[in-house]
């Protein structure tokens, strides 16, 4: 088992359950979130390496949650889940400090792929920041 | 009845208004409304210019005749004044050179031969046209004579003249031909001796002079002066209504010792103005005759002058209202196309956006429980390549990859429906022209198959990026590939080359080898409303792509040649121009 600690955030519960189980069955371990005010709680409780977003959520919006992330906790690199063609909410989240953003559906091996890259930057930062003990 | 004829009068003029004022809005085809605008719009111009000129026209005509005639008629006027004043005068001066002989002479001289003959020579020494002189008593029997006739002892008692010199005391008679066939006129004054009787001298002149008098008066060749008696003889000789002592045919106004003038149609048929006036003593009317022609001839020339001023006008203002007319209704024409054009293009944007916004909802929806598809069936998937000896593995591993294989059909479908919805949002980003016409292809490649048209594409891998809006170049690529696939047969080719122009621009240019246009097709594709698609076509599918193409700061241009294929080459700038950014482009 890997050390990485991820957190999965989408508003669809099966979603996140069925990738979490996936990326278990990977080794990595991932909490998972429904909807922003939960992953907010998770991430001020266990302080994940990376959270994976989705952009689109009812209540507080991925962006929103993102915001909340680079303010209070900028050492969590998150990646952007979108549904939306569109390259714009993307764009925006780069803008706003994401890591970087995938779209929905989504393959494994490139979100692995992504997660190992924000996970060094993450520690890169953390050494850094001698945020971690 | 007349008020019922002119409440009539009166709708009519009011539905002809009606009909004039009305310019149709909606309901005529186009062409039509346009023609009816332009002939009310004329008509009406026509009505309050050359109407109004019209009766200027008129009335000029008419006060201009009225004036003129009056001054040219004034001369006549005081020519027959004049002439008849020295007729008067004339024989006035005989009649009282016969009165004066009568006062001066007693009876007894007079009645002596010698004398009389003595008083005849002195007085024809004064006035060469006294023919005779001769003395009557007042039993009318000739006393005494000297003239060329042998009228000694002939009694007058019973003629009417010697009757009206007894009551009047003179006497001047008619023309008559004399001697030797000259006209005369006889002159008699009567004079009472003091016993109370009565004698009478008569003389007769000779009235060559008249004649001189006439010639005096100085009238050109057309026209024609004489004297007439009452009953219409001709005391004179008239260059073209008579010898002296016929009758006169013109007609004469009844007496009137002014001026008179008329106009009136000789016998000869010419129209002539007629001046006359009546003599107070003798009887005579003086006629002076003038061709109408000839004394209207300033007239004439003035109502010609007149004539060709109003048709100049009615030509000038012809002209310029049917310039005007044409021009102004061309601009509305025009102004009214551009509204409706760009009308119907926000329409057709208004619409795409809403499909847009809908597309983009659609697929957001769909994304989502693919995604847990997605996951799911990886979750399969994993568990059975996790598992060692899983029953039927190979026959669950196929099933699960043709799941995920749908879901990333499902995901290429989504994507090409936010492609589209992409295409309504304005942004300029920096993008490969070569993606943009794949992207377009990827709409186009069904229809392609299944017409079996062939896409050769040269597209070059090094083209430079261009900074342009995607939905924008999406919806200028798909319009000309509609069109080019519109164009060709079944079985045809449609090439798409890129290049790059210059350091500034680059080009993309799409071929097709389909029915092509003519020349004249060819001038107005870019234009509104033009379309040879006549069902279907909105007439609006290259402006449009004309217009965003310019918008972009880019120029499209067409070749075509009939039955042989079209070309449509597009350049685009790699920057966008500045003003362009500033409109939000």
């Amino acid at each position: 088992m890997k050390s990485w600690k991820i957190l999965l955030v989408d508003d669809e519960e099966e979603f996140v359950s069925t990738l979490a189980e996936r990326l278990q069955l990977r080794e990595i371990r991932a909490d998972t979130a429904t909807d922003g005010e939960e992953a907010l709680s998770l991430i001020e409780a266990k302080r994940p390496h990376v959270v994976v977003l989705d952009v689109m959520m009812p209540g507080l919006s991925g962006l929103d949650v993102l915001r909340r992330i680079r303010t209070q906790y900028p050492q969590v690199q998150v990646i952007l889940l979108t549904g939306h063609g569109s390259t714009r909410e993307g764009i925006e989240g780069m803008r706003l400090g994401a890591f970087d953003y995938l779209m929905k559906p989504i393959d494994i091996e490139e979100l692995i792929e992504k997660i190992r890259n924000a996970v060094e930057s993450s520690h890169q930062e953390t050494s850094s920041w001698g945020w971690r003990r | 009845m007349n008020s019922i004829s002119d409440k009539k009068w009166f709708r009519t003029i009011r539905t002809i208004t009606k009909g004039l004022l009305h310019f149709p809005d909606e309901g005529n085809s186009p062409a039509e409304r346009y023609k009816i605008l332009r002939r009310n719009m004329i008509i009406l111009m026509l009505l309050v210019t050359v109407v109004p000129l019209f009766f200027m026209a008129i009335i000029n005509y008419y006060e201009y005749r009225r004036a003129l005639k009056k001054e040219i008629v004034h001369p006549l006027r005081v020519l027959v004044s004049k002439t008849k004043h020295s007729f008067e005068l004339f024989l006035a001066q005989r009649l009282s050179t016969v009165s004066f002989i009568a006062s001066a002479y007693s009876f007894e001289e007079l009645a002596n031969e010698e004398t009389l003959r003595r008083i005849f020579r002195v007085t024809k020494q004064e006035f060469r046209d006294f023919v005779d002189l001769g003395l009557i008593d007042c039993h009318g029997t000739q006393v005494s004579y000297v003239g060329p006739y042998k009228l000694l002892g002939k009694n007058y008692a019973d003629q009417s003249w010697f009757h009206e010199v007894k009551v009047r005391g003179t006497y001047i008679s008619d023309v008559f031909m004399g001697y030797r066939k000259f006209p005369h006129v006889v002159i008699a004054v009567q004079h009472l001796t003091d016993t109370g009787c009565a004698w009478i001298l008569r003389a007769t002149i000779d009235t060559e002079k008249f004649d001189n008098l006439i010639a005096s008066m100085g009238l050109d060749s057309e026209s024609d002066a004489f004297l007439l008696n009452r009953s219409g003889i001709f005391q004179t000789n008239s260059k073209f209504y008579g010898k002296i002592l016929e009758k006169c045919p013109l007609h004469i106004p009844p007496v009137s010792y002014e001026t008179n003038v008329v106009e009136q149609e000789d016998p000869q048929g010419r129209e002539i103005f007629q001046a006359s006036t009546y003599f107070v003593h003798p009887s005579f009317i003086l006629v002076v005759v003038k061709p109408r022609s000839e004394v209207l001839k300033s007239w004439y020339t003035l109502k010609s002058e007149l004539f060709f001023l109003f048709l100049a006008g009615i030509l000038a203002i012809f002209l310029v209202v049917f310039k005007l007319t044409d021009i102004l209704v061309k601009r509305i024409r025009d102004s009214d196309e551009k509204r409706e054009a760009a009308f119907r293009e926000i329409q057709h944007t208004q619409k795409l956006s809403s499909i847009g916004r809908l597309a983009a909802g659609v697929a957001h929806e769909i994304n989502n429980p693919m995604a847990i598809v997605n996951e799911k069936a990886g979750l399969m998937k994993d568990i059975i390549e996790n598992i060692p000896g899983f029953p039927q593995r190979e026959k669950f591993l196929s099933l699960v990859e043709a799941i995920l294989q749908s879901v990333d059909r499902c995901r290429a479908v989504t994507h090409r429906l936010l492609g589209f919805a992409r295409r309504i949002e304005v942004q300029v980003e920096v993008l490969d022209l070569n993606d943009v016409i794949e992207e377009v292809l990827g709409f186009l490649r069904k229809e392609a198959f299944h017409r079996n048209i062939e896409i050769e594409l040269h597209l070059p891998e090094h083209l430079p990026r261009i900074a342009s809006d995607r939905g924008q170049l999406q919806q200028v690529f798909l319009n000309i590939l509609n069109n080019a696939f519109a164009a060709v047969e079944d079985g045809g080719t449609v090439s798409i080359t890129t290049w790059e122009k210059d350091s500034d621009t680059v080009a993309v240019s799409i071929r097709d080898n389909g029915c092509g246009m003519s020349k004249e097709t060819l001038k107005h594709i870019f234009e509104p409303f033009f379309t040879s698609k006549r069902e279907y076509g909105t007439g609006l599918g290259l402006p449009i792509t004309y217009g965003i193409i310019k918008k972009l700061g880019g120029d499209i241009e067409a070749q075509s040649k009939e039955g042989e294929g079209t070309t449509f080459t597009v350049y685009l700038p790699k920057k966008p121009k500045e003003e362009q950014k500033n409109e939000g482009v």
